[in-house]
């Protein structure tokens, strides 16, 4: 227990004090960051280009009036459309918008005509659309006496709010459904990728000690299968240091950066959702309002400890894999491939089990795939925000754990056997082999 | 004397070979012991089962009359033929590591370790990263690991191969210092020219037996084939060799096997009578190498490997 100890606590520190691990510990967070602003600001990016458009508006249907957008200028000159054109060719302005008469005041659809001879970029296309669009629904409104507060209310927004069945049980809003998908689909990736990083670490540090030879010295003082849970412990500790720290800078520096720069990240991130911009800014706010109470109302102290029990027994059972398999390549790291192909392929599967099980979490699939040991620890996570009967829960995580302690037996038979066998191509019928060696 | 390790019909078989097979022998405390075979005779499987790394399938192992069992690993010291650590690591770190695994304290691993660096006089290196270290300053660091937590059995597997002049020489005399305290040493080599003057005891294994065990010296009195060479300036005296079996004869030397050996004396009265002056006159031993083929020739086995050759 003690030579345990002192292993688990190499592994940790010579990992944690590293320069690149502290420099990687650092910088994730803000490399998210600028990573997410830069692709806001490309999403977000308009054409910066000024457009001076004249319109010829031949039934006046806009009445001389009309908001630029951006940077898109409109005149309405009185001259007629040949000179309009001259000037447009000379380059003096960018083009000429010719506004046909309606044919009919009913008519759904309408051409206009845009003289230039420059491409129409999409973006201005686009705008010029919904610019004249707005007007003329407005010109319509006015030639056929509607009351503008009558039509906007043919709209209705639908919202559709959940209810239970019985009386006493928890009232629950849509928002929550959106909530727990977005909270178990973060929950689904970390698992995922703390599961391919940390595995891919220990098969490294596995491989290395053995092409080092320092592993001959070890085992003549400790037991291998010590040796391989000191190592999957302490790597397991520095994940959590890892993301410990993340935790805690991640939503510092976004506050950081929101002050320094007064921008809101939340905006930058979707530039594409223009209808909350649109949106009426006291809806905004109770919007706002209701997912801070739904927050609030996810049973945090029932999900996080659920989510580290498999987070736990996920990184137990793919890393003791993952060791196993380092144990039996020597230092060619192209011999891993075929060997690592069957662990990340359960991985691989319950990925996309994950990302289907987050919109759709009670159904056949989800519920056996977050049963199924080799699955469970990415999918559970992604449903647990969605009320998972008890049953389910405590099903899963039996069978996770007996099947963890089972995978870190069979790894602890592979690895002793491998860590000693030296020039020898190794294949999977042979790590099946290792696994009856005796001692 | 007392056995600091006593080996009684050990086996070890792997899937297709018979790495160990009813291996018996023992060694005094306080020897120095030579495990001598060609590569791959199963001189390595022996020592893993010895150091706890891997289990025998059958067979008796006592150290110091007890049974082979978790607690002993800390009182060997073993160095592996295939030598390493962790690049990554500073030295003393990396030998404190070492040493409390071999269940030292912090502090006593450190004041060992000091000790020792002053000896080698790599004190500076503490804080160096064994990456930095070249092959020769790596084999002291790796000596210290072996020994830092005084064990009372060392064993060293062709503790001589890769290792330079100097490193060698230095670890053959603080060997010899360890086992003037008391410690016991093997020697596990297919180099057996290498450790001839060393070891006191020696067992030869081949093919994972055991062909032949003892005392260097009795055994190669035991062995010994009545050969004597003179060493003569000037020619032979005529006549002087008739009825003799001559095994060798080149200028100024002379190499003859007797079936009684005071005969040598004898033949050197009447080479000195016909006038012949001899400079010098020995007895020729044969070496440990001669000694294993003949051994294993005259058991009807083969060596699968030649024996000298380079691992």
């Amino acid at each position: 227990m003690n030579k345990l100890w002192l292993i688990i606590q190499r592994e940790y520190l010579s990992r944690v004090q590293k320069k690149s691990f502290i420099l990687t510990t650092l910088l994730t967070p803000l490399a998210f960051l600028v990573f997410f602003v830069f692709v806001g600001f490309i999403m977000g990016y308009e054409s910066d280009e000024a457009k001076k458009i004249a319109i010829v508006d031949e039934a006046n249907m806009l009445r001389k009036a009309i908001k630029d957008d951006g940077n898109i200028f409109f005149t309405f000159p009185d001259k007629p459309l040949d000179s309009l054109k001259a000037e447009a060719a000379r380059g003096e302005i960018n083009g000429v918008l010719v506004i046909p008469p309606l044919s009919d005041i009913q008519a759904k659809e309408h051409k206009l005509f845009y003289y230039s001879d420059e491409q129409l970029s999409l973006d201005v296309e686009s705008a010029i659309e919904s610019t004249i669009g707005t007007r003329i629904r407005e010109y319509k409104i006015a030639e056929m006496n509607l009351d503008p507060k009558v039509v906007e209310s043919l709209r209705t927004s639908i919202e559709i709010d959940p209810e239970p069945i019985a009386d006493d049980a928890e009232d629950i809003s849509s928002m929550r459904t959106a909530i727990g998908a977005g909270l178990g689909f973060l929950m689904g990736i970390i698992m995922y990728m703390g599961v391919f990083i940390y595995g891919m670490m220990i098969m490294r540090s596995v491989m290395e000690e053995k092409t080092n030879r320092i592993v001959e010295v070890m085992i003549s003082s400790v037991k291998p299968f010590q040796l391989m849970m000191g190592k999957i412990i302490g790597v397991g500790a520095v994940g959590m240091t890892q993301f410990l720290v993340w935790i805690i800078l991640i939503p510092l520096v976004s506050i950081l950066v929101n002050l320094v720069f007064g921008f809101d990240p939340q905006q930058m991130q979707s530039p594409g959702m223009g209808a909350a911009a649109q949106m009426d800014p006291d809806d905004m706010q109770g919007k706002i309002m209701m997912a801070m109470q739904e927050l609030g109302s996810i049973d945090w102290w029932v999900i996080v400890p659920l989510f580290l029990l498999f987070f736990i027994g996920g990184y137990f059972l793919y890393s003791s894999l993952f060791a196993a398999v380092g144990s039996a390549i020597g230092d060619d790291i192209g011999e891993s491939q075929s060997l690592t192909l069957p662990i990340s392929i359960p991985v691989l599967i319950a990925f996309y089990i994950m990302m289907v099980s987050v919109r759709t979490p009670h159904s056949t699939l989800a519920v056996w795939a977050s049963i199924f040991p080799l699955f469970s620890p990415i999918v559970m996570p992604a449903r647990l925000a969605f009320d998972v009967p008890w049953w389910q829960i405590t099903l899963s995580l039996v069978l996770l754990m007996a099947t963890v302690v089972f995978f870190v037996w069979l790894s602890g038979r592979i690895y002793r056997v491998g860590i000693l066998m030296y020039g020898k191509k190794v294949t999977l019928k042979e790590l099946g082999k290792w696994m009856f060696y005796k001692n | 004397m007392e056995n600091i390790l006593e080996l009684t019909d050990v086996v070890k078989n792997y899937q297709t070979t018979k790495a160990v097979d009813h291996v018996s022998f023992s060694m005094p405390k306080g020897s120095i012991f030579g495990m001598l075979g060609p590569n791959g005779a199963g001189k390595t499987s022996l020592i893993r089962i010895i150091t706890r790394i891997t289990r025998a399938d059958s067979g008796r192992i006592l150290i110091n009359g007890i049974p082979l069992n978790d607690d002993h690993p800390e009182e060997i010291g073993y160095m592996p033929e295939e030598r390493g650590l962790y690049k990554k690591m500073k030295v003393g770190d990396h030998l404190i590591y070492l040493a409390r695994l071999k269940g030292l304290s912090e502090k006593a691993a450190k004041d060992a370790i000091h000790q020792w660096m002053d000896k080698f006089e790599i004190s500076d290196w503490w804080n160096k990263k064994v990456e930095e270290l070249s092959k020769g300053m790596q084999q002291k660091v790796q000596f210290i690991a072996t020994v830092v937590h005084r064990p009372n059995l060392i064993i060293l597997d062709e503790p001589f191969s890769g290792l330079d002049p100097i490193n060698a020489n230095l670890i053959k005399d603080e060997i010899d210092h360890l086992r003037q305290q008391g410690t016991s040493i093997i020697f596990s080599t297919h180099r057996m020219e290498q450790v001839e003057e060393i070891c006191e005891r020696i067992v030869l294994i081949n093919r994972g037996q055991n062909v032949l065990e003892g005392n260097v010296r009795e055994i190669k009195q035991a062995q010994k084939q009545n050969l004597f060479r003179y060493n003569l300036a000037g020619e032979v005296p005529a006549g002087v060799l008739e009825g003799k079996e001559v095994i060798d004869h080149t200028p100024g030397s002379l190499t003859l096997r007797f079936t009684e050996e005071r005969d040598s004396n004898i033949f050197l009265k009447t080479l000195v009578d016909a006038g012949a002056y001899v400079q010098g006159f020995e007895e020729i031993l044969p070496s440990l190498n001669e000694i294993f083929i003949r051994t294993v020739q005259s058991q009807g086995m083969t060596i699968d490997q030649p024996i000298n050759a380079p691992s």
